[in-house]
């Protein structure tokens, strides 16, 4: 089997494990999740495990990734290397926490639950996916040489 | 306290901690929901099909757990389509502009304790909040 193949397999075996864990941890039912967010009123907190279980082990991994020259089956890590906080962050950010409040889906559990059927998952899929393509295209247009 | 949800919760961020951490170790890539959609979207070269298949994966996976546990995909608390469409207009372009989600910045970016991340995690958490309180104030939810 040549190395691309391994990435293929190992990708596509990376995204059903991570799908069956938005499934078990509740990330994929709309009113759970904002349950989760309405801090204020009747507050579902369960889903904050979600973050301290997914963190714990993805930080320990971390670690050990960072002695490590090259991951297993590629050449190179794709990290991001930013530190700078700027506007279109912090906007971005806004904007994408408005959506998953309004929804209660955010990307991860959009696409799983396109496996249920469900319409609402479907529109927002894509809704999400279309408008990634519109500010791709409008970036691109708007591109200058030094930008 | 309901314990047993808390349980089922930390479990599946087990999964998702051990899925993102197979995919950093294995391919050396970042699993960033929305980034990997945006290069589905906009695609390069050479950098499409681990994307298209952990996507399937991601679907794949969902047919599984709609065996496993098919009451974790009641969509009757979603609003409305058309909100649910604005919605999806809004996480689209937020997550092309801010450069992530609950995933890349929120497990992966946290995991390395990268300041935009941390940074955008708050914002998003604070505006999803606020967003809540506010379709339950106008009594849309």
């Amino acid at each position: 089997m040549d190395a691309r193949t391994k990435q293929g397999l190992a990708a596509f075996a990376a995204g059903a494990l991570f799908a069956i864990g938005l499934v078990v941890g509740g990330m994929t039912e709309p009113a759970n999740v904002i349950g989760f967010l309405d801090v204020t009123g009747d507050w579902r907190p369960a889903l904050m495990f979600v973050m301290v279980g997914a963190i714990a082990v993805n930080a320990s991994v971390y670690r050990w990734v960072r002695r490590r020259r090259a991951p297993l089956l590629a050449e190179t890590f794709a990290l991001p290397t930013r530190r700078d906080l700027d506007r279109r962050l912090l906007a971005g950010a806004a904007l994408f926490g408005v959506g998953w409040g309004l929804g209660g889906y955010c990307p991860g559990p959009g696409v799983t639950a396109l496996a249920s059927g469900s319409i609402s998952a479907v529109v927002f899929v894509l809704a999400m996916v279309g408008s990634m393509w519109v500010v791709g295209w409008v970036e691109r247009s708007h591109a200058t040489p030094d930008a | 306290m309901d314990l047993v949800s808390f349980g089922w919760a930390l479990a599946g961020g087990v999964m998702i901690g051990t899925a993102s951490a197979l995919l950093l170790a294995l391919n050396g890539k970042i699993a960033g929901i929305s980034g990997i959609l945006g290069g589905l979207v906009a695609p390069v070269r050479g950098d499409v099909a681990w994307r298209a298949l952990f996507v399937a994966g991601l679907v794949a996976g969902g047919l599984v757990g709609l065996v496993l546990m098919p009451d974790r995909f009641d969509a009757s608390g979603a609003p409305a389509l058309p909100l649910v469409a604005l919605a999806g207009v809004l996480v689209g372009v937020g997550t092309r502009i801010g450069n992530g989600c609950t995933s890349g910045h929120g497990v992966c970016g946290i995991s390395r304790l990268a300041p935009r991340s941390i940074v955008a995690t708050l914002t998003f958490m604070l505006t999803g909040g606020l967003t809540v309180l506010a379709m339950r104030l106008l009594g849309g939810l």
